[in-house]
């Protein structure tokens, strides 16, 4: 068992998929010869050549669909966006075509496609280098979303991604990039798409959660944990199709449930979340969920500013007091 | 324009044989006599909605004669009916989509008429955004690269599609890594009610190719021979690994936009014009001074297609409708999730 990085967990699926699969290409803007703007596909023009790690001109909307007309032909393109905030170009390729070419074809064609993007804020990336977009894509029917939270997810669900044989979209929290190194496990790893992980088990509180959220969440719990609080944190890692069941789970066993992320608040992953909960777990719960989410606006370069806006840890722990409270 | 006696007919020298001239002046009338109860199909109230290829017949016809079906990859647009025609869907086919029954094999009653979709013929799903398919056949082109495969990308649009970013950012990919895709532009001048001088800064769409560093081919699209011979050496182009080409096929709509559009802002004068350009006659004279059909043929060829697109019709409007239970099925791979 290797420690590694996120990025690097992401490299070695890629590389790995792409020695087992010749059908894998990687598409996108400097992924060639820099190997990324964030270095995640490092080496792998060297390895695989100019076609499969191609350099494509900078245009959004051409990437995703050159991908999807690739993926016509047979390939299985990971198709990399330069930064979350600009795959807004390629909505319409990847919900008007990826999302649909199953559905509308009853099952004739399919789109294995990975859309790839380095996602969310504290990086001072402003308004145009922070955004989280999960959300939006979620409500998509046709589309999985996916948006690993430790290296060893980054490596097992873009694994299982490059596998999967419909649409997935794929977030990678860019300011987790290089901050931690966890045991990934060696060689060929493969997590499943749509099942949550159980990231650190509790009795008294949960934290259902995605992304950097997982961090938040177990610095808050570290902070709560003092005070004699034990809390349950939930990664969903898929945000479509959600793990209901996982939900549940640890819904039925704390009774009380706390929702966080980093994209806004109003309609957010942790809406629909939350609504699941009030339809389904009613008779579980000990208290109202809570909602931890960004302030519904633009992310501002100066930290001072975009601080206002995101969660952070003490302010988890400070929800998780009220709710023990409650 | 009298050739003289001592050449060979046009199609001979395109290597064409009287066979298959017959056989594609027979798929334009098909397509012509389809489109004719479609709209009457619109009309009496059982067809939603109705899209035609009326005018295009030659270009689309011609260009499918330069392709291996089933082998080279097509992405189409919903002015499509008659390449697909050309490339092996059927009149049931098409009545079974027209109509949203069971059994079409198109997209299980699911799209909109002329959405054409087969895996086994290569012909790609379509959406009805308007050039969101030219990088895709950009991307099949880049797929047979990767393959080491020699099948081309012909991807086929309106006039109109050529002022959306799709348009720019499939043809430069496709030019910057020299991919074997053949963009085919069925330019009628029409996009529904905006005339082509206020689509773009160009008279025609052939010079934006120039932008692109590839050729760009303006021809007759109502002219089925021109349009082989065009698409035949942009295909040869393409498998020879020389690059894409822009083909830029004057057709003429002879029809509204669609069975919701009444073509109210166009004169009289255009709508002559149009007509007077009609694919359909001007091959049938040509066939004629070649002496492969003669009136009383065509007759019966025009009555015995007729019949056969009646009958697909009768047997499409007896079909049922697609099971309600069924809605959410495909949605993804794995079923029931």
């Amino acid at each position: 068992m290797a420690q590694l990085t996120f990025i690097e967990a992401l490299r070695e699926a890629l590389r790995l998929e792409m020695q087992r699969d010749p059908r894998v290409v990687i598409m996108g803007e400097d992924v060639g010869t820099k190997g990324g703007v964030f270095r995640v596909t490092q080496g792998l023009q060297t390895e695989f050549g100019e076609l499969r790690v191609l350099d494509t001109p900078l245009a959004e909307v051409g990437i995703a669909g050159a991908a999807i007309g690739a993926a016509f032909a047979g390939l299985r393109p990971v198709a990399e966006f330069q930064f979350a905030d600009y795959i807004h170009p390629a909505w319409d390729q990847i919900v008007n075509e990826a999302a649909t070419i199953r559905y509308r074809s009853y099952g004739d064609w399919s789109c294995p496609v990975v859309f790839r993007a380095p996602s969310g804020a504290g990086v001072f990336g402003g308004l145009y280098h922070s955004q989280s977009v999960e959300a939006y894509f979620a409500h998509v029917p046709g589309l999985k979303v996916v948006v690993p939270a430790i290296p060893a997810d980054a490596k097992g669900l873009l694994a299982a991604a490059i596998r999967d044989d419909d649409p997935v979209v794929f977030f990678e929290h860019k300011k987790n990039y290089r901050r931690y190194r966890e045991d990934v496990p060696d060689g060929e790893y493969v997590q499943p798409l749509g099942v949550a992980r159980l990231d650190r088990p509790g009795t008294d509180l949960s934290v259902i959660t995605y992304g950097i959220g997982v961090y938040w969440a177990r610095e808050a719990a570290d902070q709560v944990a003092s005070e004699g609080l034990s809390t349950e944190i939930l990664d969903l890692r898929t945000v479509a199709p959600l793990d209901r069941e996982a939900i549940a789970r640890t819904v039925q066993k704390t009774g009380k449930a706390l929702v966080l992320h980093e994209d806004n608040r109003t309609l957010g992953v942790g809406a629909e979340v939350a609504a699941f909960i009030a339809e389904e777990l009613f008779e579980s719960l000990d208290a109202p969920v809570v909602r931890v989410a960004a302030a519904d606006c633009h992310l501002p370069f100066a930290e001072s500013q975009e601080a206002e806006i995101i969660p952070n840890p003490t302010r988890v722990a400070a929800a998780l007091r009220r709710l023990a409270s409650y | 324009m009298a050739r003289a006696k001592t050449m060979p007919p046009r199609h001979r020298e395109l290597g064409l044989s009287d066979q298959q001239v017959r056989e594609l002046y027979r798929t334009m009338v098909l397509a012509r006599v389809i489109d004719e109860r479609l709209w009457i199909l619109s009309r009496q109230g059982k067809a939603h909605f109705v899209l035609t290829s009326r005018g295009h017949e030659a270009a689309q016809v011609g260009s499918a004669l330069a392709l291996r079906v089933g082998y080279d990859y097509v992405f189409s647009y919903y002015r499509d009916m008659a390449l697909g025609l050309a490339l092996g869907f059927t009149p049931d086919d098409i009545f079974l989509s027209v109509l949203a029954r069971q059994g079409d094999i198109m997209s299980g009653g699911r799209q909109l008429p002329n959405h054409l979709s087969s895996r086994r013929l290569r012909v790609a799903t379509q959406s009805s955004s308007v050039a969101s398919q030219i990088p895709h056949g950009a991307g099949a082109a880049y797929a047979a690269r990767v393959l080491g495969e020699d099948f081309v990308a012909i991807t086929y649009f309106g006039d109109g599609a050529t002022s959306k970013g799709d348009f720019h950012e499939g043809l430069n990919f496709a030019a910057v890594w020299k991919l074997p895709a053949i963009f085919f532009c069925e330019n009628n001048g029409w996009a529904i009610s905006v005339p082509l001088d206020k689509q773009m800064g160009t008279a025609t769409v052939a010079e934006r190719a120039a932008a692109y560093g590839i050729p760009g081919v303006r021809l007759d699209g109502c002219d089925p021979l021109a349009v082989y011979a065009a698409t035949r050496e942009a295909v040869e182009r393409a498998r020879r690994g020389e690059g894409p080409t822009l083909i830029d096929a004057e057709v003429v709509r002879l029809t509204p936009h669609s069975s919701q559009d009444d073509d109210h802002y166009r004169t009289r004068d255009v709508l002559d014009e149009a007509k007077r350009r009609d694919p359909i006659p001007r091959f049938r004279r040509y066939l004629e001074e070649q002496n492969l059909l003669d009136e009383a043929e065509d007759a019966r060829l025009w009555d015995e297609l007729r019949a056969e697109v009646i009958a697909a019709q009768e047997r499409a409007e007896a079909a049922p409708p697609p099971p309600p239970e069924e809605a959410r099925r495909h949605l993804f791979a794995a079923e029931g999730r």
